[in-house]
């Protein structure tokens, strides 16, 4: 009698473990600590340069926990005439990624959802616009004080005005505050 | 067993550098004129000295295949004569800039398909090249310097070369050679120094001359060893290549381009080739986030060069070993997973089994940096 209740009990446990053994992915992720679930709503944070103004980091910060949001740093890849669209462009990678990173770390350590993207373009306007053409963005954040030589120019801002479905949030330089998120803040081998 | 066009075919050994300078040409003639004192038939099929008297006075001794006369409009331009080289028979031809490109009318549009019908004839060739005309490197090397080079070779050319010989310099004696008048006249210096010759154009593109030829060393060991049919007893006694290559395991999910990153920032600090690896699961659906993550994955590994490879499997250990055999990865970059729950705890987790079948290959398992304390918030 006992023994079938073992038997019985061995069976049960092995059912039991073969079902969590199933239904847990094998190669699943670890959530990062403090992170809360990816929201619905998606804020763009487009850059260019190696740096950007905390200001606008903070406002997205500010939005995505106001909004429960997914932030999602991009950074906007200049393409060259002289080189195909689709080229690999390693010289700007190693600037615009390191930043990515540094966005990153600083949102998940915040407890904000992040999702990076990398868009590529003949211009910052012309790889926004193809991004913009990939994926819908609820907002989007824009830093007025870029560099115009590399990141979006006035112009540029008033066609994402005039052209772009979503909620765009342009902020001007700060007359006091000028706080950049640069490549130093990233953490690690970066 | 090799054809006998294969047999009776000439050798080709090219002169690889960095840039104009380097001494590509001169080293070219002084092969070519220890191979005719060592009694060999040799003679030149196209030089070009760019009037530098060193490389004048090196051919000295060496005889010269005339070259042949184009009409092209109104102008009358000169090309190597292939058919005066393959009546005239020499056992090795000297051959230079191997990325020329013929005039409109001149046979053959390019002249490394000269070079094959004078290989075709079972004569050895030795030949130039400069690294950014490898059509593989143009776009990168575009990037780096800012100035696109129109001559091109498709990259298999130089694979199917029997020699690769790369013709080192650093760029502070270049620039001395270049300023000294030994590689331009004087009235071509400045603009030179100002555009293509500055050095951190000339550090970068010997870096990628020093990989390219260690690359070429690594392939042509591997198919040696592929051919003669010793691939196991090799991988056990040969020493590694030389190149080293990572493959990163990726999900669609947005923390892998965190890992993608974290990889691509190691490749570039081994100079080393990167790949991806996306094991997916066999008939399962992606849903619109994965969809979107995979999309901004593959538009990531495309900007930072890294090739992505998806392979079906149920299996994850099973497809990495069998791409990483099949790239020659010698780093794998796993994120770390969830800790196993039930019975999946007496499964051997996968970097230790990655370990068991991927000897001699190192396993690593990125951290999530964000996690770690003292990373300061804003």
């Amino acid at each position: 009698m006992n023994v079938a209740v073992l038997v019985l009990v061995a069976c049960a446990a092995a059912v039991f473990g073969i079902a969590a053994g199933y239904w847990l992915p094998p190669h699943g992720r670890v959530p990062a600590a403090g992170v809360r679930e990816r929201g619905e709503r998606r804020i763009l944070l487009p850059f260019s340069g190696q740096e950007i103004s905390r200001r606008s980091f903070e406002a997205a910060v500010r939005l995505a926990k106001a909004e429960n949001a997914t932030i999602m740093p991009a950074f906007l890849a200049h393409v060259p005439m002289s080189l195909p669209l689709e080229s690999a462009l390693p010289v700007q990678c190693a600037r615009g990624m390191p930043l990515l990173e540094a966005i990153e770390q600083r949102a998940t350590s915040l407890g904000i959802p992040v999702d990076s993207r990398v868009g590529r373009g003949r211009s910052a306007r012309d790889a926004l616009r193809r991004l913009l053409e990939q994926e819908h963005f609820d907002r989007i954040i824009i830093n007025a004080d870029e560099d115009p030589r590399v990141g979006l120019s006035y112009e540029d801002l008033r066609w994402l005005l005039q052209r772009v479905p979503a909620e765009i949030m342009i902020l001007r330089p700060g007359f006091k505050d000028d706080r950049r998120i640069s490549v130093d803040a990233v953490s690690g081998h970066f | 067993m090799a054809s006998l066009a294969e047999q009776t075919r000439g050798r080709l050994k090219v002169f690889i550098g960095m840039a104009a300078g380097v001494g590509k040409t001169h080293r070219m003639l002084l092969e070519g004129q220890a191979e005719q004192e060592a009694g060999r038939d040799v003679a030149i099929g196209l030089l070009e000295t760019h009037g530098r008297i060193e490389t004048a006075r090196v051919a000295e001794g060496l005889p010269l295949i005339p070259r042949r006369r184009v009409r092209y409009r109104e102008a009358v331009m000169e090309e190597m004569d292939v058919e005066a080289i393959l009546s005239r028979r020499p056992e090795l031809c000297l051959i230079d800039e191997l990325a020329h490109t013929n005039v409109p009318g001149a046979g053959h549009a390019k002249r490394y398909e000269d070079i094959e019908d004078v290989l075709a004839a079972g004569i050895d060739v030795l030949s130039t090249l400069n690294v950014q005309h490898l059509e593989s490197l143009n776009d990168h090397i575009t990037e780096l310097s800012g100035i696109r080079v129109r001559e091109t070779i498709p990259d298999a050319i130089l694979g199917r070369a029997d020699e690769v010989v790369l013709i080192d310099l650093t760029p502070e004696a270049l620039l001395e050679r270049l300023r000294a008048g030994k590689v331009y006249p004087v009235e071509r210096i400045d603009a030179a120094l100002n555009n293509f010759f500055r050095i951190e154009n000339l550090s970068a593109l010997r870096e990628v001359a020093l990989r390219q030829v260690a690359e070429e060393v690594g392939a042509k060991r591997l198919t040696t060893e592929l051919v003669g049919s010793r691939v196991e007893s090799l991988a056990a006694d040969a020493p590694q290549a030389v190149g080293e290559r990572l493959l990163a395991l990726v999900e669609p999910y947005p923390g892998a381009q965190r890992l993608v990153r974290r990889a691509w920032r190691s490749a570039q600090r081994l100079g080393a080739g990167l790949d991806l690896l996306w094991v997916r699961p066999p008939g399962k659906a992606l849903s619109g986030e994965q969809q979107r993550s995979l999309t901004a994955l593959r538009q990531l590994a495309s900007v930072l060069g890294a090739r992505m490879f998806e392979e079906e499997s149920d299996d994850v250990a099973d497809a990495v070993v069998e791409v990483a055999g099949r790239r020659g990865s010698t780093y794998i970059l796993i994120g770390s997973s969830r800790p196993a729950r039930g019975l999946a705890r007496l499964r051997v987790p996968l970097p230790q089994r990655l370990m068991a079948r991927l000897p001699g290959v190192d396993v690593r398992i990125v951290a999530d940096r964000a996690q770690r304390p003292g990373v300061e918030s804003p």
